[in-house]
């Protein structure tokens, strides 16, 4: 008799259990959905056959999309803009992190320095002089657009001075008792030290600029320097019809506009599936560590 | 006093990329709010444009939209702020309860990936899949044998579509610091707990809840700044005219006006009116974090 008894605590495991399945299963829907649909058939794509799994299987829908010129030059100006911009975020975030993690004591206009970052964090001139100003420096249909006005992420580098500040004031000093220079110290003690939280901001700047999709649109006329998201803005949302050309058109038999959209977001979406989880042990101590102080 | 400039100076050096470059992109466009008091015009630039004192907020305020998009946008911020902030919490409790490690550490992993997709993407499946003909939403409607609703084209819905997809989309990554605060509670609590014949649900009362409330406190606090923020890159790949009455965001308001319709004063000066606001509920929601929940920015 009393194997069949479920007690309150069983049952309430049986249902956090359910309950967490399905709120996880949830969150993997829609790209389980892009990609069955994007290995379906066009007719079985129209139809609204396809849920989670195939129908009429084929990799069409991936051969029309390896041989589209706007996705792969869109690919191509976003691959330089993660390597340039993610470079340049984590480089000056360690440049700037460095110095404001000593005490006001030993660098005395560190709060000067610190206030003045922290303080555009807090008010913005908005969206029209931002544009007017990255105009008149100049930038307009280059790369340069969309990797200098977000050069300095003030909260990674309030993350890595928190990271700094955390490492023992000795490490510091006894390089400076053997003769080190600041640099050097920064360099070759200081970063080897923070790989954990440098992982962190790296795999933050590599996300942003990977997604970045409005400063795009606004700061390339010419839609040949579009990166990926800007591009796929257009065609996804915008519904813009002006990027296919008169040889795709012919390819569009076999490939539906639904399944080669479905094929894109999932080529898009892949770089990322394929990295976050193997830097989840990082960026959660580090998102722990932004926001609790000691 | 020489030695100490010496010892200083690789400071300044490393600092000064990063100033220079903060200066001309973050700086010089909070100059630029001028042009809230001007009649710009890019021809002219900032300097030679005539000046028109407050006509431009004047305008902005007797549009007959704009108190509806203010409306708006507290509007699905605010119910993005509670839900938001509710949703992460009981979601960690919950996971807190899961002593199996390996299904824990699973549904982490796979309830963070939303938050690392952009709103384009997003957008775009969502798009699909809330297609009233054939998608999968609609789909699922029509099996239940209920009428498909157009959830992106109808006033009534699109606010609740917002919320929803947004919680959906961030509430694995909100987990995380309440996740972390949870491990941080000593275990022996726990023990002792046990031993005083308490259950799990007094456990979860009496001793979990009350080891993340520092945390709840500081998430509840800081969020506060975001009245104003409904989310622009939502909402400009969702909306549509279909759904300005009640989906239009002062955001989305800004952009039309500015970099659409050209009308550089007036988006200047309903920007600036958003940041000022913005503003003072940042530094309002940092102070009383910083004087209630001993935060500190750096």
């Amino acid at each position: 008799m009393s194997r069949f008894k479920i007690t309150g605590l069983q049952a309430f495991q049986w249902f956090n259990y359910a309950f967490l399945s399905v709120a996880a299963f949830l969150c993997l829907v829609p790209i389980i959905h892009v990609l069955a649909l994007s290995l379906s058939s066009a007719s079985a794509a129209g139809a609204g056959e396809v849920l989670l799994w195939p129908v009429e299987f084929t990799l069409s829908s991936y051969k029309f999309v390896i041989m589209k010129e706007q996705f792969l030059q869109g690919t191509w100006v976003s691959a330089q803009r993660v390597v340039l911009g993610t470079a340049i975020n984590c480089l000056l975030t360690i440049l700037i992190a460095y110095p404001l993690s000593k005490s006001s004591r030993s660098f005395r206009s560190r709060s000067v320095y610190a206030w003045y970052f922290v303080f555009t964090m807090l008010f913005g001139g908005g969206l029209i002089p931002h544009y007017i100003t990255v105009k008149s420096t100049g930038l307009i249909d280059s790369i340069w657009a969309l990797v200098l006005p977000t050069a300095v992420p003030v909260f990674n580098v309030i993350l890595l001075l928190n990271f700094f500040r955390s490492l023992p004031k000795e490490v510091e000093e006894s390089g400076l008792i053997d003769g080190a220079s600041h640099f050097r110290i920064m360099w070759s003690i200081y970063v080897p030290l923070a790989m954990p939280a440098i992982a962190t901001i790296t795999l933050f700047s590599l996300v942003g600029h990977w997604n970045s999709w409005f400063d795009g649109i606004i700061f390339m006329n010419d839609p040949h320097n579009y990166p990926l998201q800007s591009y796929l803005q257009t065609i996804l949302i915008k519904r813009d019809v002006s990027f296919i050309t008169p040889e795709e058109v012919k390819t569009l038999i076999h490939v539906s506009e639904r399944t080669s959209k479905a094929a894109q977001v999932f080529v898009a979406t892949l770089p990322i599936l394929l990295i976050y989880p193997f830097l989840q042990r990082y960026f959660v101590s580090g998102i722990v560590l932004g926001s609790v102080k000691e | 006093m020489r030695k100490k400039h010496k010892i200083n100076w690789p400071f300044h050096a490393m600092l000064f990329p990063g100033v220079l470059l903060v200066f001309v992109y973050c700086y010089i466009p909070m100059a630029g709010i001028m042009i809230a008091f001007q009649k710009f015009n890019p021809g002219k630039g900032v300097f030679h444009s005539p000046w028109v004192g407050w006509d431009n907020f004047r305008f902005v305020f007797a549009m007959e939209d704009t108190l509806q998009v203010i409306y708006n946008t507290v509007f699905i911020a605010v119910l993005k702020i509670v839900v938001g902030f509710v949703v992460p919490i009981l979601f960690a409790l919950l996971l807190n309860e899961v002593r199996k490690t390996l299904f824990k550490r699973t549904v982490q992993t796979l309830v963070y990936l939303p938050h690392f997709m952009s709103w384009v993407i997003l957008g775009g499946i969502l798009v699909d899949i809330l297609s009233p003909s054939n998608g999968l939403v609609g789909k699922a409607i029509s099996f239940l044998g209920l009428e498909p609703v157009f959830f992106l084209g109808r006033n009534d819905w699109f606010p609740f579509v917002l919320v929803l997809s947004d919680v959906w989309k961030e509430f694995g990554f909100g987990t995380i610091v309440y996740l972390a605060a949870l491990t941080s509670i000593n275990p022996s609590l726990y023990e002792a707990a046990k031993i005083d014949g308490a259950n799990r649900w007094k456990q979860t009362i009496h001793i979990s809840i009350p080891g993340i409330v520092p945390m709840i406190v500081l998430v509840g606090t800081l969020s506060l700044g975001n009245v104003l923020n409904a989310g622009f890159d939502q909402v400009y790949n969702l909306y549509s005219p279909l759904v300005y009455e009640r989906g239009d965001i002062i955001d989305t308001l800004i952009y039309r006006l500015g970099l659409e319709s050209a009308q550089y004063g007036v988006a200047t000066a309903l920007g600036l009116f958003k940041s000022l606001v913005s503003f003072v509920l940042i530094a309002t929601s940092y102070f009383v974090a910083y004087r209630f929940a001993n935060y500190r920015i750096f």
